[in-house]
């Protein structure tokens, strides 16, 4: 904006970014006579992007304006002329000012150095610096910067601009610079625009949206210890065993009520059964049908050892990462002996304190997320072991008794089996032996 | 029959080829570059350099016959200027020797193997080299052919007797009396003009309308005005119909449909060059040509996997410098890293008096492209370096975008000017805007301010004119 004379003020056409020479005024928000205040919206332009609002950076009666709606204007070029003095007549010109875009150019305020092409209201150096606040020009700076995605400002089609030496960068880093925005004159991209994409591969629509602040750091941690431990056996059982998984629907009220009464007798002295002791109980159950689900698969051997003991392994989340203490001999536990042994031992995998053998030889492993159990999982195989039994969480369902929804407490097992040696079906027949094991508690204590 | 093999064969040691060499070498990959002739191809031997030097040799004497005839405006005088023509090509064979050998140590630093003899391709993978020993045939993995261009021969007027090409032109061994020039391109003005200011009566024919006809008429004025002063005879829309019976004189139909005979001593046929596709077997790999080039993508690779072709053989413009920056992204490609030939600009220059320099697009092409322009121009005779030098004719003028001041050409015309091909190059290869040269400092006195001025000039700032 500048001061004409006599308290004449000429608003012109902010660069409203993106590189444009024009913009077309799609609404006049005040007309000629009207009284305008600083900050009041006074039109709205927009780019071949977006539709821009324009704010009075002076306050007074408006007296000409620059064109009509529909029209073109040249960034530079005037757009409204506002008089302090409210009295002051309207300018009959009303044309918009003849200037074309191609010679308003010239005079467009360039976005890096706004100030160069205005010397006539430019402080002389070392002179009173007003408020920002009190500046019209700065007020319009702002604007003309506030909706300018700052870096977009080649125009489509046009060849990317880099010097050689970031042309190289870019090729050696197999980056293609029609995808790089430039900051530089002109577009021109520069060694930073490169690294920032380097740093930032993603789209650049996504930052666009809420205008919130990238992130570009990285932490880099090593894969060290027991997280390597973990990493080696899982891709090696990832890429060696083709794995075959069930989810089986299995109605646990039966057992909810028989845990809730034995809880119950416990008293407070003892610790509180949870469901895996009834499970490992089952698994007791199921393989002694099944042997080859309490088995080792040696596959360099080419040997199948299935085990009469039953060695159950508890994955248990520990602060060091994923450990399998293991329940030896759960045959010849009782249930109470059985819920002992599963706290002490994945007590002292989480302290730290398991031994070797506490922490080795499983037959056959429960996996349990408890209350984050999901509805269903993939669980990897304890390989080389044949199976794995994953809990899922509990929950009460509506089921159809035959004549009414009954609300059941309903859980999935989702298990995992080494599929060279066990086939669907007998996987099948597996986890419909566990189900009804667990649907009806009873049978699991029976003596057969 | 001797057997080698290497990882890289470059055929033809010219500056596409031996650049493709020596950086092929310093990357580890084990190269051999083969060439029938010395080193250093037409441009060191009979072509850039040993023409530079007559230009040189043309101006110096031209500036003592000046001197002589009272025509130094810095009073000085001169008695009789004579030149020994033998010394003079003398010392122009002992630069030529000088760069060639300096190739040869170049390549010999780097590792690279030369192999001087006739090299004939078999298949896209190997190559019999007929050398003085005997022929050899050499297997390579990949192979860049860089065999360059040769001088066009008129149906009309073969070489042999007067009749010289520009290789004959520089090797004359006295200043012929009367020079016909046939073609007033590049590679006819600058010879002709030396040999006008060594004392030969030159006359210059030209079938297209003007001098230089690829070149813009505003650039070229100055130098159809300084052949004058020399007193070169142009003859613009002239056709060469041929010999006399008597093979004395050079008839020719001017533009007006008269037939002229001109006598002669020497003619010199600069008619433009092709491409050396021929002798040398490129026939066997039945490559896709473009028109009478080798066709090339963007990595300088033919339709022949392993088969680069560089230089004069794939297009115009057939500079060195193009077949230089060709050879090293070649060489780099073999070495595995990632390359494509991303040039902004190709500076083009042509030695006449005064110099004519161009780098990226001039004003019609500019607007061909569809830009809205802007021109700054800044005459030499507002230029106090020029003033000082005795030559002020000519001007700099840049090209720029309307909308952005994106520089997309610059283009010079006056005494020295070739010079500045380095700094217009630099300019556009890192995208310099109208301000960006604007607000450079361009040291005082010197010519390169008047660069700075035509940018001023452009952006309605133009402070000494």
């Amino acid at each position: 904006m500048t001061k004409d004379k006599d308290d004449v003020f000429t608003i012109r056409m902010p660069d409203v970014g993106e590189g444009v020479a024009e913009a077309e005024l799609v609404e006049w928000h005040v007309e000629p006579g009207d009284i305008v205040r600083e900050d009041q919206i006074i039109a709205a332009v927009m780019t071949d992007k977006a539709t821009v609002e324009i704010p009075s950076s002076a306050t007074g009666k408006v007296i000409w304006l620059g064109g009509e709606v529909g029209d073109a204007l040249a960034v530079g070029a005037d757009l409204v002329r506002i008089s302090a003095d409210p009295n002051a007549g309207i300018d009959p010109t009303g044309k918009p000012d003849a200037r074309s875009a191609a010679e308003a150019v010239a005079v467009v305020p360039s976005p890096e150095t706004p100030d160069e092409h205005e010397p006539q209201t430019r402080e002389p150096a070392g002179g009173p610096i007003e408020p920002e606040k009190s500046d019209p020009r700065a007020a319009l700076a702002n604007l003309a910067e506030a909706p300018r995605p700052a870096l977009e400002r080649r125009s489509p089609g046009d060849k990317p601009l880099a010097s050689p030496a970031v042309r190289r960068r870019a090729l050696d880093a197999g980056v293609d610079l029609r995808q790089v925005p430039g900051s530089g004159p002109a577009g021109r991209i520069t060694h930073a625009d490169l690294d920032a994409h380097l740093e930032a591969p993603e789209p650049q629509a996504a930052k666009a949206a809420g205008g919130r602040l990238r992130k570009t750091g990285v932490t880099e941690t090593p894969v060290v210890g027991l997280r390597r431990a973990i990493s080696r056996k899982l891709s090696q059982t990832w890429s060696k065993v083709p794995h075959i998984t069930i989810v089986e629907e299995v109605d646990v009220t039966a057992l909810e009520e028989l845990r809730a009464s034995l809880n119950a007798e416990r008293g407070a002295g003892k610790p509180r059964l949870t469901i895996l002791p009834f499970l490992v109980q089952a698994l007791v159950r199921a393989v002694a049908d099944q042997p080859v689900m309490n088995a080792h698969h040696d596959d360099e051997a080419g040997q199948l050892r299935s085990f009469e003991g039953v060695h159950v392994g508890i994955a248990t989340q520990t602060p060091q990462g994923l450990k399998v203490p293991v329940v030896r001999h759960a045959e010849a536990r009782t249930l109470d002996d059985t819920a002992h042994e599963i706290a002490r031992v994945a007590d002292a995998a989480r302290d730290n304190t398991a031994l070797r053998e506490e922490l080795t030889g499983s037959t056959i492993t429960i996996t349990s997320l408890g209350a984050l159990g999901a509805i269903a999982t993939t669980p990897l195989i304890n390989a080389p072991e044949t199976a794995i039994v994953g809990v899922n969480r509990m929950a009460v369902r509506p089921v159809w008794d035959g004549t009414q929804f009954m609300p059941r407490k309903i859980m999935n097992l989702s298990s995992s089996f080494d599929h060279r040696v066990i086939d669907g079906w007998d996987a099948a027949v597996f986890v419909k032996r566990l189900k009804s094991l667990l649907e009806t508690p009873a049978l699991i204590f029976v003596e057969s | 029959m001797a057997e080698t093999h290497c990882k890289l064969l470059v055929i033809g040691g010219g500056p596409g080829g031996y650049v493709t060499a020596i950086r092929a070498a310093q990357l580890g990959i084990d190269t051999l570059i083969v060439d029938d002739g010395p080193l250093g191809g037409t441009c060191l031997n009979i072509g850039c350099i040993p023409s530079k030097a007559l230009i040189h040799a043309g101006d110096e004497f031209e500036k003592l016959i000046d001197a002589a005839r009272g025509g130094s405006p810095l009073g000085m005088s001169a008695a009789a200027p004579e030149i020994d023509f033998a010394r003079t090509m003398a010392w122009k064979d002992g630069i030529v020797a000088k760069l060639t050998g300096g190739v040869a140590g170049l390549l010999k630093k780097a590792g690279a193997k030369s192999l001087r003899g006739r090299g004939t391709i078999r298949d896209g993978k190997s190559v019999t080299v007929e050398t003085d020993l005997g022929a050899q045939t050499v297997h390579a993995e990949y192979m860049v052919i860089a065999t360059g261009s040769e001088p066009v021969e008129l149906g009309v007027l073969p070489f042999g007797g007067k009749v010289i090409s520009s290789t004959g032109a520089l090797s004359l061994p006295t200043v012929p009396e009367r020079l016909v020039v046939v073609g007033a391109g590049y590679i006819g003005l600058e010879i002709g003009t030396a040999f006008a200011k060594l004392g030969a009566k030159v006359t210059i024919l030209e079938a297209a309308s003007q001098i230089l006809p690829v070149w813009d008429a505003d650039l070229t004025r100055p130098v159809a005005k300084r052949l004058a002063d020399l007193g070169v005879a142009v003859m613009t829309d002239a056709k060469v119909t041929g010999l006399s019976d008597d093979g004395e004189r050079l008839q020719v139909r001017s533009g007006a449909g008269d037939d002229i005979e001109l006598e002669a001593d020497k003619i010199l046929v600069a008619a433009g060059r092709r491409p050396r596709t021929k002798g040398f077997g490129l026939e066997q790999l039945a490559l896709p040509m473009d028109g009478p080039f080798i066709r090339i993508d963007n990595q300088c690779r033919t339709a022949m996997r392993g088969v680069y072709a560089i230089g004069d053989v794939t297009g115009d413009p057939m500079l060195a410098h193009r077949a230089m920056a060709q050879g090293e992204m070649v060489a780099d490609l073999i070495a595995g890293n990632r390359r494509v030939w991303d040039k902004q600009a190709i500076p083009a220059i042509c030695f006449t008096d005064p110099e004519i320099v161009t780098v990226g697009v001039g004003p019609q092409a500019a607007r061909r492209e569809g830009h809205a322009v802007r021109i700054g121009q800044f005459p030499l005779r507002a230029n106090g370096r020029a003033m000082t030098l005795g030559r002020d004719d000519g001007f700099v003028r840049v090209i720029a975008r309307q909308d952005n001041h994106l520089v997309l050409g610059i283009e010079a015309v006056g005494a020295g000017v070739s010079e500045f091909a380095s700094a217009f190059a630099l300019a556009i290869e890192m995208g310099a805007r109208l301000e960006d040269i604007a607000d450079t400092m361009h040291a005082h006195p010197t010519l390169g301010e008047a660069i700075q001025e035509s940018a001023l000039a452009a952006l309605g700032r133009g402070l000494h004119f």
